[in-house]
């Protein structure tokens, strides 16, 4: 049942990629093109569909029997000395998790893509590749051993490069795919690098093999703390190129270049986060390391902080939401990295949820406005657009955490964890974002759907709301970014109302987390909060974010304005709307001095090497222009040179001779 | 065993083979050529013979024969070649045919 899990998706990609994007229909069999966008549609979707079925059902197997973990294997896929690398999938808690998540989520941005891409050209070869991402993700997700991951690492980024470069005949997006796959190669150089000294050391790749080696204290004693570091900082470079952290995070906005529902599938909800399943996954190593987590947690909450600072001036809808997933994955990695593996992965389900509305939302904007993606142009499009509005606000306050939606839940037990950890700078900072995240997502609502339009005349007669393939999974994530958070709801709150509850989401996954350092939510170490003091402290973040911004921008409009004509709000409103320069950064000391290198070693290649085989042809050439004189052509001229040489020969022989 | 003592035989040899090839080399006909090459061939083939007489050699003889069958061959084909290249050139002079020249 496993295999078929993540095989379904990849009879989507043969179906849909050698019948339909090849062209094989169109031209061989003369399908028109209504049959062909039918039939895709319906394989694309149903695929999902099926192998998101069989994820649910996995998962009731695994949470209603005492099951542990299911394991497939298929065949022995690498078999090489002491190297054995078997092809098999192995269902956790963890996997299952992750494997429900993107199933779900992708079938609802498939069905979301129907009506988004109806009008498009290359509408089969869009499906063939959301589906490529998904069989890829899921081998990801469900592998059991590292090289298996890693191919489903490659694999999501060779789909994520084809999607972003989509429309490729525009050279801003074809550019902006290559940026993301090779900055992408960059993390993964360190991801591979991982996985070697992984093998070197614990002599296996398999899963349960490293990491019962690596639980066992006989077998670690004998290994310097500093190789554990070294494996989990390596395997964290990885995340750090896929999950776009700081200093990776550049290819992660520019990736927006893709359609939406890519955007929101690829670059919010499922592959990004791969880099906090990774670490989860690999949790035993990062739970021994404490420099480890020092400096992921150090990383995450400098991303976090970073992005968010970004993300408030910026004004492409889509940008200010890819800053803010940037940012949001920066609060996942603070729970892994702080050793809360379960309220990392419980803000990831969360953050798939409402991150996909929100891209999802903001596409049936650029669907309406028919392209138009700058959110000065937009405003008062709630009257036009009441799914979607209503929608995109519903995402819009989990992911500020108020109370009660699915982001408070999550990104409290982040905050908290923090805290608890004694990573006390961090969980101020990782505050201070969250003031950040609630004011520029309400920015961002309040300049698209709210106060007077802004939209160009000639673009207002034919604004419309989306159609019901586009709305309907709108409204399913708006429902599951409201509930979503009700899985996870920690033990104290149950408490509180004097139910005798327990944190369901942490009793499901706690069965992979296998490090013996657990998230403890009974000792407060370090300070005089407590639950309910830092749960206030988080809303309060959450309210004053919005308050800022709703007197901002609905209340007193002229406010922006006025206060970037003072000298330092405008130096600082310069700096995060250029987003702090760091992409220029990068060109200059990165991309310039890898073309002034380049420029050289082809100076090189043209002058040494060129010059070397040019030289030698030219001295060749040059001595037979000098030979080709004997070749006369005259028969004659041969005979006499021949009877003058056997002459030759003949005479010395018997001058030679002794009698 | 009296007789014509070797050294003749091989002057005659020597004489035959130095007249085939001051032609090859002095005449621009291609078919002198050709028949001084085939002079050539037999002031060896005599020096072969006399050789095989004067050591009581069969060895001699087989090769006489051996080059007489080659120079029928060669003859042929160079005849063939001959008419050949007269109908492309319309000439045997040896002179005008040096289309080989580097």
């Amino acid at each position: 049942m496993l295999v078929w899990i993540v095989l379904a998706p990849l009879i989507g990609v043969l179906v849909n990629g050698v019948v339909f994007a090849s062209g094989i229909w169109k031209k061989l069999l003369n399908g028109d093109e209504h049959t062909e966008k039918r039939i895709v549609s319906f394989v694309g979707c149903g695929v999902i569909l099926a192998s998101a079925i069989l994820s649910t059902l996995a998962f009731l197997k695994l949470s209603l029997t005492d099951e542990k973990h299911i394991i497939q294997e298929l065949f022995v896929w690498i078999p090489s000395g002491e190297l054995k690398i078997g092809f098999e999938f192995l269902l956790d808690s963890l996997s299952c998790v992750m494997s429900l998540v993107v199933t779900w989520v992708s079938f609802l941005i498939h069905v979301y893509s129907i009506g988004y891409m109806h009008e498009d050209r290359s509408y089969s070869r869009y499906f063939t590749y959301l589906n490529m991402f998904v069989f890829f993700m899921l081998l990801l997700v469900l592998g059991n051993n590292f090289p298996l991951m890693f191919v489903g690492w490659e694999g999501v980024g060779l789909a994520s490069y084809l999607l972003i470069g989509f429309w490729y005949e525009d050279a801003e997006k074809a550019y902006a795919g290559r940026k993301a796959f090779i900055i992408n190669r960059i993390g993964d150089f360190g991801f591979i690098l991982g996985i070697f000294l992984i093998f070197f050391v614990f002599g296996s790749l398999n899963y349960q093999e490293v990491f019962s080696r690596a639980l066992s204290p006989e077998f670690m004693d004998a290994i310097p703390q500093a190789v554990i570091t070294t494996i989990a900082l390596l395997l964290f470079v990885g995340a750090v190129g896929k999950s776009a952290q700081f200093p990776l995070y550049v290819w992660l906005p520019d990736a927006m270049a893709g359609p939406t529902p890519v955007s929101a599938l690829i670059h919010a909800a499922t592959m990004v986060t791969a880099g906090v399943y990774m670490i989860a996954r690999c949790n035993v190593f990062y739970s021994q390391s404490p420099t480890a987590q020092m400096i992921v947690v150090g990383i995450a909450t400098f991303t976090a902080f970073l992005a968010a600072t970004i993300a408030i001036t910026q004004n492409d809808i889509k940008k200010v939401l890819a800053y803010s997933t940037v940012s949001q994955l920066g609060y996942m990695f603070m729970g892994v990295g702080s050793g809360a593996y379960v309220a990392g992965m419980f803000h990831l389900v969360t953050h798939a949820f409402f991150k996909a509305l929100l891209f999802l939302g903001s596409g049936s904007v650029i669907h309406a406005l028919g392209g138009e993606q700058d959110i000065r142009k937009m405003g008062g499009l709630r009257r036009f657009l009441p799914v979607t509005s209503i929608t995109f606000l519903i995402g819009t306050l989990a992911i500020s955490g108020v109370p009660l939606f699915s982001g408070f839940f999550s990104k409290d037990e982040i905050l908290g964890a923090l805290y608890e950890k004694g990573y006390g700078i961090c969980w101020f900072i990782a505050l201070v974002t969250a003031v950040l995240t609630a004011f520029y997502m309400l920015r961002l609502y309040i300049l698209t759907f709210e106060g007077k339009p802004r939209i160009p005349e000639d673009l207002k007669h034919h604004i419309h709301e989306s159609p019901p393939s586009m709305l309907i999974p709108l409204i399913i994530l708006a429902v599951l970014s409201v509930a979503g958070g009700y899985i996870g709801i920690p033990e104290f709150m149950w408490k509180s109302i004097g139910i005798e509850g327990e944190n369901l989401f942490e009793r499901f996954l706690s069965s992979s987390i296998l490090s013996t350092e657990q998230v403890t939510h009974h000792a407060l170490p370090h300070g005089s909060l407590t639950h309910w003091g830092l749960v206030a402290l988080s809303v309060l973040a959450a309210f004053v974010g919005i308050a800022l911004a709703v007197y901002m921008y609905a209340i007193n409009p002229v406010l922006p304005e006025r206060l970037t004509e003072k000298p330092i709000v405008s130096l600082l409103y310069r700096g995060s709307y250029g987003k702090w320069f760091v992409d220029e950064i990068y060109d200059l000391v990165f991309v310039k001095t890898f073309v002034n290198l380049s420029k050289l070693l082809a100076l090189f290649d043209l002058k040494v090497i060129d010059g070397a085989v040019n030289g030698i042809a030219g001295a060749i050439r040059a001595l037979a222009s000098v030979l080709r004189t004997a070749q006369t052509g005259l028969l004659r001229f041969y005979a006499a040179l021949m009877a003058i040489g056997v002459t030759a020969i003949l005479v010395y022989m018997i001058l030679s001779a002794r009698f | 065993m009296m007789g014509v003592p070797i050294e003749h035989y091989l002057v005659l040899s020597a004489i035959l083979f130095v007249i085939g090839a001051y032609g090859v080399i002095i005449r621009k006909n291609l078919i002198i050529v050709l028949m001084s090459l085939e002079l050539m061939l037999n002031s060896a083939n005599i020096a072969f013979v006399a050789f095989s007489r004067a050591l009581l050699d069969m060895t001699g003889h087989v090769f006489m024969i051996m080059a007489l069958t080659v120079a029928a061959v060669e003859v042929a084909v160079g005849l063939a070649l001959v008419v050949a290249i007269y109908m492309h050139k319309e000439t045997l002079d040896i002179d005008v045919l040096k289309m080989l020249k580097g």
